[in-house]
């Protein structure tokens, strides 16, 4: 960037020099002149992955945590580099950031917006992280980006799929990488009514919390559009573990699909259930029997076995896409780990690419200037193929798979096989969707702290 | 001092103290060190001690004097701090009017569940108060965030939105919980060569709340009153027999606690605008209760401790990596390193629960009054090491 | 007419899970005297023994199979379990396909060790302190379990399936009746249902019918006269804490293919079953029990579309509903004793 004009980049990037030299160590100084939190003074900038690291998603967790340390390793000039090869913005120089090493910290999120909100904050307050990313709910997601709004830090926000973490939920310091509600509904009908035609009739089961919701909503919403009848929309309560008294009606309520709004550990039991019931032997209405999640997750389909053989649903990644950018990933995750990534893992590997090459380009570790970098930036070689971060609401647009569980699995790995890659513009919707806030929903004013 | 007796003066001032001088404490080493670690100064989690504190505090009112083992208290401090993030909403964000709204709320709710609660006794109040706290939790979940009828904002926690009224809010004030002016998220750090310490204001605040709250305690414990509910535990049944009617006071003794509980919530709000429903779940309320086992039941200062403990454990453990552990063994030879590292690897990180059970037995087994008999045992060790051993022979003779 | 007995099976179903968890509970309040926080546990590593038996049995060696590719790329290993090698292909694919029942034989003696472990290394310690303590205590135990077998197998549910031939669901309603898919049932729930029954009659025809349960029975009942009468009260009651963390382990086992067991579950039961305990009175077994198969189906029926449009929430609300109302109404629970665990 060679430009003499006063721009606000430029400006932050004068703030940033003037901020460290204020801020040059002394015996007893009272107080701290950073230009924005945790400005990275020494020779090192330290990110801060809150996964979760017990309870029910802990697996989850663990593989954010494998795929964040990935990219930390390849940020830093280890290892084979990875996506840094592959990906269309060549900022990256395998020299940390800025000149910078990377260190992180790390935190368990508990899958509790309490637990989660206190780990993010002691990464910030004493550890001095200058990012926050990771997760794998939504409610998470949204108390952890409010809290990095407030703090003047960026937020990467790891899996959430609720509409609302770009919706009304908004955060201009908080970026969301993962796909949403509306757009596995906008993904999924297509290949909806190719596959089962015109004239279904759904049931749905949905986890009674706003996440649920919002998904039923949108699928609710695209499949009438197809020209779908909604039978009926049961609420499940959150801390069932047993849904059989909810999945026994459904074959004798005139319905021929259902459709299990859950996720995690719920969907795995209700799946099961489903199936014990015998719901895909079944005809009704002269049809086969058909059940769709419209989520998926590699461990959720681990979990669940060979329950999901046939059934289709959504993806943000899947590890056998085909391109440059993913076979870099898969290759450089699997040869450390022995394992393919799953969809969580490189939501995270990317976001930790992308934040380090924003500031790059922003040239500062500002959050202003790293949100402005990356508000509308547009890439490809980080495995979704090409993506968009959109400016307005901070949700990224990319491609969204349709998959299916094999019928005839050869490994523990490809359990689930890829139906369609729904292109970008199917699931593109505007800013305003009154599913995602209206007109109301703001990002507001980028927070940089201090 | 205060109406209390020198021991009881003495135990208040030393709690004032280390409070006040949390910030050294709980920064003993030097930022940047490996030991860092360990630190555990930072604002944030030097608010859950106190706020802790005061939650504790107040059910080892109940369960330390009484016996009643409410298994439902989450609920009080979940009610506390949705009304204070509803204060905030809707008048101000003034931290002193959602406060005392979410002690009264607490004071109304626990007034109502101890009211029915306190018609049983033993594990059958227990099963009662859980079973309240349980259907408050799943109500708050779910179906009191219904877009029509939103009152809790379900998973996500309530929170303060840009739209939201704020009728009192001037844009000279901050734009995040205050008192009068001051954000309880100002911090003023000092720097003393290679140590660094943060003085919050929030901090300060629940800290001096806390002491009064101690206080208000100690009073208690050593007032008339107090002594009735002893007598509740100790036997209720001769208290019957004197003419004395015991539900009155266990009543009292549960709705002082409950609004202890709703100032804890009101604090955890004003601290960080935000309410969620996992606040009220169960394991919540056996959060509590483990605390004031673990410190020691029924012991003035024991609550606090096991506050301290539990939340030292999941904020400070929970972060420690393999990253971190390769650091510190880096000084031993390469296998030997590796081999520490996979010692030590289960305990730490995603395994801090595991550490958490161990110490959990490790102390009711080995301390049977919780932390607090651990301090005096040390005490009485230091003090008996400095005197002859014969001394401490005839120590161990029966006194009675 | 169908919706109420499809749904009454489910609660029976529901009920029975509950219940056994619930009889083993009280075993341990009625001997022991003991606030056992780690029963949830025992049920969870019930349902790991079925897990890992499934392990053991699918020990596998490999083979590198060079027609194949791996998901890098390099030669695919195919594994061959060993029993399949010993036994041929077609025994040794059955074997495994039986590997919940068989667990069942395998869960036995591993909880009855795991029960006596417990009962002379720790609870033992335990029966003169404050049920506080035990509570602690015994939670701290629950947790580590938990977090041990987190650390072998994961958080993530793993599939423990039944065997194929008793996979799959029966037409119930046709057999008395009513129109076809009218009334579903899967055959592992009955299966399951008919376990718990004959487990729940064992042990009441075990403590009803043999002098070992007839001297329990009045150890329960008024512990120091037995013991007075010469009898070692506290051997018979430490086998009866094997047995009750034996009904939890085969509870467990059995629930498997209910539901996939995952580290947490045992949790996720623990407060329940303390609920059903306590509605169906301390101490009392047949009120565990019944207590049991109650919440069960009032459970299943909450869920109903027709209860949640009426009251929204029910499904949520409703087993902690239903104890307040019991408790309030009948003071020591449906068929409780006066004086235990009432201080």
């Amino acid at each position: 960037m060679s430009n003499n004009e006063l721009t606000r980049r430029g400006l932050l990037r004068t703030g940033a020099v003037a901020g460290a030299g204020v801020a040059l160590p002394t015996i007893f100084t009272a107080s701290s002149a950073a230009a924005y939190t945790n400005e990275p003074t020494g020779g090192t900038v330290t990110l801060g992955f809150n996964v979760p690291q017990t309870g029910p998603y802990a697996d989850e967790g663990n593989d954010e945590l494998l795929a964040q340390q990935l990219a930390v390793e390849h940020l830093n000039g280890e290892g084979d580099g990875g996506c840094l090869n592959t990906f269309t913005s060549k900022a990256l120089k395998g020299n940390g950031i800025l000149g910078k090493k990377v260190t992180f910290v790390t935190g368990d999120t508990q899958t509790k917006s309490d637990a989660a909100r206190a780990s993010a904050k002691s990464m910030i307050e004493k550890d001095g992280a200058i990012m926050i990313n990771g997760g794998s709910s939504s409610g998470v997601a949204v108390a952890v980006q409010g809290l990095c709004q407030d703090a003047g830090v960026i937020f990467m926000a790891g899996l959430t799929h609720a509409n609302d973490t770009t919706g009304k939920d908004r955060k201009a310091n908080g970026f969301r990488h993962f796909f949403n509600a509306y757009m596995s509904g906008a993904a999924l009908a297509p290949v909806l009514a190719k596959e089962m035609g015109n004239d279904r009739r759904a049931y749905h089961l949905t986890a009674d919390y706003n996440w649920g919701w919002t998904q039923e909503e949108s699928i609710v919403a695209s499949t009438e559009a197809l020209g779908w009848e909604t039978v009926n929309t049961v609420k499940t309560p959150l801390a069932s573990t047993d849904f059989s008294s909810y999945i026994a009606p459904v074959l004798n309520s005139g319905a021929d699909v259902l459709v299990l709004n859950h996720y995690g550990g719920n969907m795995v039991n209700s799946l099961t259930n489903a199936i014990q019931f015998g719901l895909l032997d079944k005809v009704a209405n002269g049809k086969d029997f058909k059940i769709v999640v419209p989520l998926y997750s590699e461990l959720m389909a681990a979990g669940a076995g060979e329950n999901i053989k046939g059934v289709l649903g959504s993806m943000n990644y899947n590890w056998q896409l085909d391109n440059e950018g993913s076979r870099a990933f898969v290759k450089s995750f699997g040869e450390k780990y022995g394992k393919p990534p799953s969809n969580s893992a490189q939501t995270c590997y990317a976001q930790v690419l992308l934040y380090a090459d924003a500031c790059e380009r922003a040239g500062t570790f500002n959050p202003c200037g790293v949100a402005e970098a990356l508000e509308g930036f547009e890439f490809d070689g980080l495995g979704n193929g090409k993506t968009l971060y959109r400016a307005e609401d901070h949700q990224c647009f990319k491609d969204v798979l349709v998959v299916r569980g094999a019928q005839n699995p050869t490994n523990a790995y490809d359990t689930l096989e890829i139906v369609e890659i729904t292109p970008v513009e199917q699931v593109m919707y505007p800013p305003n969707h009154p599913m995602f806030g209206g007109d109301e929903a703001t990002l507001g004013e980028c927070n940089p702290g201090a | 001092m205060l109406g209390l007796d020198k021991k009881d003066t003495s135990l208040l001032v030393i709690v004032a103290i280390l409070t006040l001088l949390a910030p050294f404490i709980l920064n003993p080493f030097p930022s940047g060190s490996a030991m860092a670690q360990f630190n555990a100064g930072y604002p944030d989690l030097m608010q859950r001690f106190v706020i802790f504190g005061i939650f504790a505090i107040g059910f080892n009112i109940l369960f330390g004097l009484t016996g009643y083992l409410s298994f439902g208290h989450a609920a009080f401090l979940g009610v506390g701090s949705y009304s204070a993030v509803w204060m905030f909403k809707l008048f101000s964000y003034n931290v002193i009017p959602a406060i005392a709204l979410s002690v009264v709320v607490a004071a109304l709710f626990s007034l109502l569940i101890g009211y029915i609660s306190l018609r049983r006794s033993g594990i059958y109040f227990s099963i009662l108060t859980l079973a309240f706290a349980q259907m408050s939790f799943a109500l708050a979940y779910s179906v009191l965030s219904n877009p029509k009828f939103n009152l809790t904002n379900g998973e996500t926690g309530l929170q303060v939105y840009a739209d939201d009224p704020q009728l009192f809010h001037r844009d000279s004030l901050p734009d995040m919980p205050h008192l009068f002016g001051l954000s309880m998220r100002s911090t003023y750090h000092l720097d003393i060569g290679a140590w660094s310490f943060d003085f919050n204001a929030g901090y300060y605040l629940c800290a001096v709340i806390m002491m009064v709250m101690f206080y208000l305690a100690i009073r208690i414990f050593r007032s008339p009153f107090g002594m009735m509910l002893r007598a509740v535990k100790s036997n209720q049944q001769r208290m019957n027999y004197t003419g004395l009617n015991p539900r009155p006071y266990t009543l009292a003794a549960f709705v002082i606690s409950g609004m202890y509980a709703g100032l804890a919530g009101g604090l955890m709000a004003a601290m960080d605008p935000l309410a969620g429903a996992e606040r009220m779940q169960w394991t919540a309320s056996g959060e509590v209760v483990l605390m004031t086992i673990l410190g020691g039941a029924g012991t003035l200062i024991g609550p606090v401790l096991g506050a301290g403990f539990i939340k030292y454990f999941e904020n400070i453990f929970s972060k420690i990596n393999d990253n971190i552990l390769h650091q510190w063994f880096s000084f031993l030879p390469d296998g030997f390193e590796d081999f520490m590292v996979f010692i030590v690897h289960p305990f730490i990180g995603k395994g801090w629960h595991l550490t958490l059970g161990i110490m959990f037995m490790l102390v009711v087994i080995f301390l049977p009054g919780g932390l607090v008999e651990g301090g005096q045992r040390l005490g009485n060790w230091l003090r008996n090491r400095g005197k002859g051993a014969a001394e401490a022979k005839t120590k161990q003779e029966p006194a009675e | 007419m169908d919706a109420i007995l499809l749904q009454i099976l489910n609660g029976l179903d529901k009920g029975s899970a509950y219940a056994l968890i619930a009889l083993g509970l009280t075993l341990i309040f009625g001997t022991l005297g003991v606030v056992n926080f780690a029963h949830g546990a025992l049920f969870m590593i019930g349902a790991f023994c079925a897990v890992m038996l499934q392990r053991l049995l699918n020990l596998s060696f490999q083979t590198i199979d060079e027609s194949q590719k791996d998901f890098l790329g390099n030669p695919l290993k195919v594994d061959t379990p060993y029993v399949e090698a010993w036994f041929g292909p077609e025994t040794g694919a059955a074997i495994i396909d039986w590997s919940v029942p068989l667990a069942i034989l395998f869960a036995i003696p591993i909880m009855l060790l795991i029960g006596y472990v417990m009962e002379r290394g720790l609870i033992k310690h335990f029966y003169k302190r404050p049920h506080a303590d035990q509570i602690l205590v015994t939670f701290g135990l629950a947790i580590v379990l938990q977090e041990i077998i987190k650390y072998f197998f994961g958080a993530n549910p793993i599939q423990t399936p039944e065997p194929s031939a008793l996979r799959g669901s029966l037409d119930i309603g046709v057999m008395i009746g009513f129109e076809a898919n009218a009334i579903i049932y899967p055959i592992w729930r009955l299966v399951y249902f008919a376990f718990a029954a004959v487990i729940i009659g064992g042990v009441f025809a075990f403590l009803q019918f043999t002098t070992f349960g007839m001297v329990v029975r009045a150890g329960m009942a008024d512990r120091e006269t037995v013991g007075l009468l010469g009898i070692n009260i506290d051997k018979r009651f430490t086998i009866m804490f094997g047995i009750a963390a034996g009904v939890a382990g085969l509870a467990g086992v059995m629930y498997g293919p209910l539901n996939p067991p995952n580290y947490h579950m045992g949790m996720d039961f623990l407060v329940l079953s303390f609920v059903v305990v306590v509605v169906g009175g301390m101490g009392s077994l047949p009120g565990a029990v019944a207590a049991g198969f109650l919440l069960g189906i009032l459970e299943s029926f909450a869920s109903t579309t027709w209860a949640t449009t009426t009251i929204p929430g029910i499904n949520q609300i409703i087993i902690y509903l239903v104890a307040i109302i019991i408790l309030l109404t009948r003071p020591r629970g449906l068929m409780g004793r006066k004086g235990v665990m009432e201080e």
